[in-house]
């Protein structure tokens, strides 16, 4: 069985951002590919570049920012692409939803409306025809009395309801890729299942590939098939969900686990973090970007930064220090 | 508790205030267009400089015409010179202002340098160097309070829009696949709409005001066409035999302005309640 092509393929993507201070190296080398109905999660602490990276898939950088390598989707490269062409993929062949539903949406339109307009775009459906397409999706994403329902402004929705919302826009055009940015951080824990859930649905009835961006270790390991677990700007850490979440590999990576909540230890011990803070992005270290949080750092790792090293079965790592133990206190 | 119901007063309070002197001139200006107690123009020198009477409500100026008349027919000249002056320059620079915040970079600096340069002159001084150069007539006033206004409403709408354009439901209308021009007429301009009414209510206030100084000065409205501010020109030389001459007209120009900028604060605080909690 030959793998099937990839829909999306990211090869040696970085982006720069002009701050101020400085070029700031927002991301570095992040290879990645996704095929049909495959689905990413990319972790990572804020200010790791996951969202800088969504976006440049996106083609919706901030002006100051500056992407090179390849962002290929369908054998294109989005980022030769002049605006005119991008905006017709957007939307269409790839589709964003965003971490707050509460200010996504237009508060003076109505939801319907919002829906329609995507088919109305990029599907030249008559404003009936978008409409009762409207009506469906929104039936499709779980909103009850979706017929009703269309007529409604944000405002009137719940946030549950108004991140299905977004992701019926985001299905309208049956996209190949759906980005989804922390799509569940807003919500309420019940609320974050029951999306999680349906996006997973979502992908599998439509076999469109997922990227799922994420703080949270747990969202990323219910919902995706492989992770991309960045720090600074770098994947420090990748592989498929199951033989990485079974034998994580980077300090970091370790330390991001051990520092999630974890129910039934009892009120007294202490939550564990990672000391120190994600490194500024301006001044960034020469060599390994998590070096000076790191517990079992040594001398090498300030000098150059670490390439990705295979450990497993399509699990590979940049760290100097693969397979030496954490300390019992950061483990 | 208290903060609150005060505001609300003051708010509603300027709102209606602004609104019934407003709708004041609007209602002359509008009966005057069939009706006025004496012909505003008929020049009868026997009567000239009466006192206000029965028949000429506000007395008569120096070639006899019936004073109330004029303000009537006036404040017809004074609202037309303030729709077509703010249309213009709301529709010429609401387009420039949401051209500049939907491209930024260059186009953006070009704008905004052009909006500093026009109001480095004071307003009263372009408008005079355009009726210089276009020639006196009210046409020509209109035109030169209109292309004032339009630096206004450019640097309005830029800052309002740029607000909008960093709001998420615009980057979601942008992954959604909407191009600039969509996202400006479809997201933006319709959220600063209450911004740009309120702007749109002082700016007609405030082209009132400069066309009332152009007639003063002779280069706006010419007679035989009523205008306050000429009225007011007109009343100067008789200062001390008539200084009621001068005072209606300068009544009618303050009702008009006042009327117009506590409606224009009324209104943004009843199209902002955030601002309205704010001040």
């Amino acid at each position: 069985m030959s793998a099937p092509p990839p829909i999306l393929a990211v090869e040696g993507l970085e982006v720069a951002i002009a701050t101020p201070r400085g070029t700031a190296q927002a991301v570095r080398r992040v290879d990645f590919e996704l095929a049909k109905g495959g689905t990413l999660g990319i972790v990572g602490e804020s200010g790791c570049g996951k969202s800088i990276t969504a976006l440049a898939i996106m083609g919706l950088l901030p002006e100051a920012a500056r992407a090179s390598g390849r962002i290929a989707l369908g054998g294109r490269n989005l980022l030769e692409l002049p605006d005119a062409e991008l905006c017709k993929i957007r939307g269409d062949r790839v589709a964003m939803i965003f971490q707050e539903p509460m200010t996504s949406l237009n508060p003076l339109h109505t939801v319907g409306r919002q829906i329609a307009e995507p088919l109305m775009l990029h599907r030249g459906l008559g404003a009936d025809a978008a409409r009762a397409e409207a009506v469906r999706l929104l039936d499709r994403v779980g909103i009850p009395n979706a017929a009703s329902r269309v007529n409604s402004h944000p405002h009137q929705l719940s946030g549950g309801q108004r991140q299905r919302a977004m992701i019926a826009i985001a299905l309208s055009c049956g996209p190949d890729v759906l980005i989804a940015d922390e799509p569940t951080t807003a919500l309420d824990v019940t609320i974050q299942r029951q999306i999680l859930e349906l996006i997973r649905r979502l992908v599998d009835e439509t076999g469109m590939a997922l990227v799922l961006i994420s703080h949270d270790l747990g969202v990323i390991a219910e919902t995706t098939d492989e992770v991309l677990v960045m720090y600074g700007g770098s994947v420090v850490e990748k592989g498929p969900t199951a033989s990485l979440f079974a034998e994580l590999a980077h300090p970091y990576t370790k330390g991001l686990f051990a520092a999630k909540p974890k129910l039934g230890r009892g009120r007294s011990l202490r939550l564990a973090t990672i000391p120190g803070v994600v490194p500024d992005i301006v001044d960034m270290p020469k060599g390994c970007a998590f070096a000076d949080r790191c517990p079992i750092a040594i001398a090498d790792c300030t000098r150059a930064a670490p390439t990705l090293q295979t450990v497993g079965r399509g699990h590979s790592a940049a760290c100097y220090r693969l397979g030496v133990p954490l300390p019992e206190a950061a483990a | 508790m208290t903060t609150r119901r005060q505001l609300s007063f003051a708010t509603s309070g300027s709102f209606a205030i602004g609104g019934t002197l407003a709708l004041l001139v609007i209602v002359t200006a509008l009966v005057s267009l069939f009706w006025t107690p004496q012909s505003p123009t008929e020049i009868t020198v026997t009567q000239r400089l009466k006192p206000p009477s029965a028949e000429h409500w506000f007395g008569t100026d120096h070639f006899g015409r019936d004073v109330f008349s004029m303000i009537m027919v006036g404040a017809q000249n004074s609202i037309a010179v303030g729709v077509v002056a703010v249309g213009i320059g709301a529709t010429l620079g609401i387009a420039l202002g949401a051209f500049a915040s939907a491209r930024r970079g260059w186009s953006e600096e070009i704008v905004m340098r052009f909006t500093d340069f026009s109001f480095a002159f004071p307003a009263i001084l372009s408008a005079i160097m355009i009726t210089a150069i276009l020639g006196p007539g009210a046409i020509n006033s209109i035109i030169a309070i209109g292309i004032y206004n339009i630096p206004v409403f450019a640097r309005v709408t830029r800052g309002s829009a740029n607000a909008i354009w960093a709001r998420d439901f615009v980057l979601a209308a942008r992954a959604a696949g909407k191009g600039r021009f969509r996202i400006t007429v479809e997201h933006v301009l319709p959220n600063i709409a209450s911004v740009l009414i309120v702007q749109a209510t002082i700016q007609f206030a405030l082209a009132i005001l400069a066309e009332a100084g152009l007639s003063y000065l002779g280069l706006g409205t010419q007679p035989p066409q009523p205008s306050w501010g000429r009225m007011l020109n007109e009343a100067q030389t008789f200062m001390f035999m008539a200084p009621r001459l001068a005072i209606f007209p300068g009544l009618a120009i303050a009702v008009a302005v006042l009327g117009l900028n506590l409606l224009g604060d009324g209104l943004r605080d009843v199209l902002d309640p955030k601002l309205a909690r704010s001040r």
